[in-house]
């Protein structure tokens, strides 16, 4: 193995630190409530992990969070980028795979599905 | 993709505690709720805090789950790992994300052990993920081995081993040293009781030694080493074994690696885990095949090694800061520490301590930082009153001095050392007398006899010992524990002999008192040494439940039961303690003081 030979796999290999790295850009958060999970939230959650690993996505993670008290809107999906969050609701399979490519990698929010915009302050 | 990284510590304490159990119910639940795809597992070495195992760390959130059982396994995966919502019951400090915000860690600056309880020590390209062998890589296409040794020098790092030798030096003495082969050897012996910073660097972080070997291999002009461990770390043999073989497998280690000229190989070498094993021409002697004693010095081994040849040894927490020296740079790790000693120093924590574990700490922490800041003080509301720091070579440091900096200076001045990193914390219940003797019967039983001064005069020292603790001490016998110690210390031929009365020496510098209790009112003040206390029934407390009469093996503990209270015939009594451990109602008091005959 020559030196470049060793970046090269360093490069790779980061995304195996994955959520320990800390370089994460985009967190997609699914509400995983028992009324979110009844709305069909397991799904949302395991497509948008499959968009988000199909694209290999390493500065992106897909995490869950309990009730946030939206029942009537769920599923709900939030996008975390920096101090902005962008909340999604009624989201189903096909919303969830927009989001990751349409949202998150190309930057266009999907406005007539959002439900809420927060800046996060401090 | 996994959404949730289970970091579980499978270092050996947490091994022990049940990490192994932990981890097939975790299997079973994840593929009960179908997450199994979506939860990865990474096994790690030791995360520090010991005593809260076994330990999980979850991410994307940074919270620790502490002393987790197999039964609760299963709720944490449905409510957490499903739901999204932290079993707060099992977390550490509440739900405090990231290790920054928990005391135990704040204080700590981890850059040796930043790896362990972080990556998976069983792959190699985890560690190459957080910057592996990028190092060596520098090391062997940027820089001249004199650089590499300036680079150490100027860094200002000392041998983590015990006596703080300076690196760098000792690398230039082996690169001019002559006769060839060369070799490198890495001392992982790690004989003081209770010590495990080394095993627990091995176990978490092996490719940071193989690497920091490489680059002194480099440096020096050799190229084969030998990693001396004993055969009571076999879970640190094997995951070197996997590291050694990985490393080979990527080109680095073994000939031309990273397709230069350099060329260096590491082999393992088991020891049986004597103390004197340590020492490092008694290690030598043990690597040539022979009989683990200790030869005098000169010739050092930087001159004569094994088979007579040069050869470089340093301790393993020594060799796993090079890398960093080289990435970071020696300004930067000159910038952390005193103005002697520099960088960081692992220590194994222990004793009456409310965080056991192991701990990294930059040099110039005081000691009382380490023990109420880090350690969280005492357990149970008792005063701390000394810490035994360098283990049976070490000394005890009473209260009064724990504004003292972590630095090899400050401690070997006041009679205790930096040591390899082994530190007990002492509080009232402690005997110094005690204390002093454990660690002087360790010392005469590793002795390993070659000579005089050490083998004789370390008995000779436990029996006046052992005579003060059984109230049949005279003033004298301290006057001649001083006169033997300073003996045996002058006169030894390795250093196990010239610091084994370390211990003894400065208990009786700071505890004069307590010998004294035991020789002048034949009372042991701590309540610990047998022949110097006594029990008694406290009449108000006793209900009569006869337990402790049961219990009496000479019949000492009299009564009737229904018809309190009990009492104690002192005559009859042998100070065992099995009426004060079967008393239900604390009915039983153990008093200082020799019981009256
Ligand atoms: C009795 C005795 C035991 C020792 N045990 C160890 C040990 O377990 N590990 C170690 O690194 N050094 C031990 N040493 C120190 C070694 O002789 C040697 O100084 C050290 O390995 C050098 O490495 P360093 O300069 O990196 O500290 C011991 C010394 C003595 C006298």
């Amino acid at each position: 193995m020559r030196p470049e030979e060793l970046k090269e796999i360093r490069e790779k290999a980061k995304a195996r630190l994955g959520l320990r790295s800390g370089d994460v850009r985009v967190r997609i958060v699914v509400g995983m409530g028992t009324s979110g999970i009844a709305a069909g939230a397991r799904e949302v959650l395991k497509a948008l992990l499959e968009e988000v690993s199909r694209r290999n996505l390493t500065d992106v993670a897909v995490t869950q969070t309990g009730e946030r008290g939206l029942a009537a809107k769920e599923p709900v999906v939030e996008v975390h980028e920096g101090d902005r969050i962008t909340v999604y609701g009624e989201v189903d399979e096909a919303l969830a795979r927009r989001i990751v490519v349409e949202h998150v990698v190309n930057g266009h929010p999907i406005q007539d599905r959002i439900i809420e915009v927060r800046e996060v302050v401090g | 993709m996994s959404r949730i990284e289970v970091l579980l510590c499978a270092g050996t304490a947490c091994l022990s505690s049940g990490a192994r159990e932990v981890k097939a119910a975790l299997l079973e639940a994840l593929a009960e709720e179908g997450l199994t795809g979506e939860v990865r597992i990474v096994e790690t070495g030791c995360m520090g805090p010991c005593e809260l195992g076994p330990i999980m760390l979850v991410y994307p959130e940074g919270i620790y789950y502490i002393r987790v059982k197999p039964a609760d396994v299963r709720e944490i995966v449905r409510e957490h790992f499903l739901k999204g919502r932290p079993v707060r019951r099992l977390l550490w400090a509440g739900e405090l994300p990231e290790s920054k915000e928990i005391p135990f860690f704040s204080r700590q600056l981890k850059v040796v052990l930043a790896n362990c309880g972080r990556i998976d020590p069983e792959d190699i390209e985890e560690y190459i993920a957080v910057g592996g062998y990028e190092a060596l890589s520098r090391v062997l296409t940027e820089m001249s081995p004199e650089d590499v040794i300036e680079e150490i020098k100027r860094s200002g790092l000392r041998g983590r081993g015990g006596a703080g030798f300076p690196t760098g030096l000792k690398w230039e003495l082996v690169r001019m040293a002559e006769g060839s082969p060369k070799y490198i050897i890495c001392n992982a012996d790690e004989g003081d009781p209770g010590a495990f910073m080394d095993r627990a660097i091995l176990e978490g972080d092996p490719h940071a030694v193989l690497e920091g070997m490489a680059i002194a291999a480099y440096a020096v002009g050799a190229q084969h080493g030998y990693i001396y461990v004993r055969a009571e770390y076999p879970l640190a043999v094997q995951r070197l074994e996997t590291a050694i073989s990985q490393a080979r497998r990527y080109g680095l280690l073994g000939e031309g690696i990273l397709e230069t000229d350099f060329s260096f190989d590491v082999e393992i070498r088991v020891g049986a885990g004597a103390f004197v094993c340590g020492e490092e021409t008694a290690l030598i002697a043990s690597i040539e095949g022979r009989r683990g004693e200790p030869r005098p010095r000169p010739p050092y081994p930087a001159r004569s090694g094994p088979f007579g040849k040069p050869t470089l040894i340093n301790n393993v927490e020594t060799f796993a800061n090079v890398r960093h020296i080289v990435v970071r740079g020696a300004d930067w790790f000159s910038s952390i520490g005193t103005e002697k000693s520099k960088g960081t120093k692992v220590f194994a924590l222990a004793g009456q301590v409310k965080n056991t574990g192991l701990v990294e700490v930059p040099m110039g922490i005081t000691l009382r930082e380490l023990v109420y800041d880090i350690g969280g003080g005492a357990p149970n509301g008792k005063k701390i009153k000394a810490v035994q720091i360098g283990g049976p070579s070490g000394g005890c440091l009473p209260e009064s001095l724990f504004h003292l900096p972590v630095d090899y200076e400050a401690l070997t001045e006041h009679g205790a050392i930096m040591g390899s990193g082994g530190i007990i914390v002492l509080d009232e219940s402690a005997c110094m007398v005690n204390v002093a003797k454990f660690f002087l019967e360790f010392t005469s039983e590793e002795s390993c006899g070659k000579c005089t001064p050490c083998r004789v005069g370390t008995k000779i020292m436990l029996g006046i010992l052992e005579r003060i603790a059984r109230g049949e001490g005279t003033e004298e016998d301290l006057v001649r524990l001083e006169e033997l110690g300073h003996m045996i210390r002058d006169a030894s031929l390795c250093g196990l002999g010239q610091t084994a009365p370390n211990p003894v020496l400065s208990s009786l510098r700071y505890f004069r008192d307590e010998f004294l209790a035991h020789i002048r009112d034949k009372r042991c003040p701590a309540g610990v040494c047998p022949d110097l206390i006594h029990y008694v029934v406290v009449p108000e407390l006793c209900r009569a439940c006869d337990r402790c009469r049961q219990a009496c093996p000479t019949g000492a503990a009299q009564g009737t039961p229904g018809n309190p209270p009990y009492r104690i015939e002192l005559s009859a009594c042998i100070n065992c303690g099995a009426c004060f451990d079967a008393c239900p109602f604390g009915a039983i008091e153990r008093r200082p003081g020799r019981k009256e005959r």
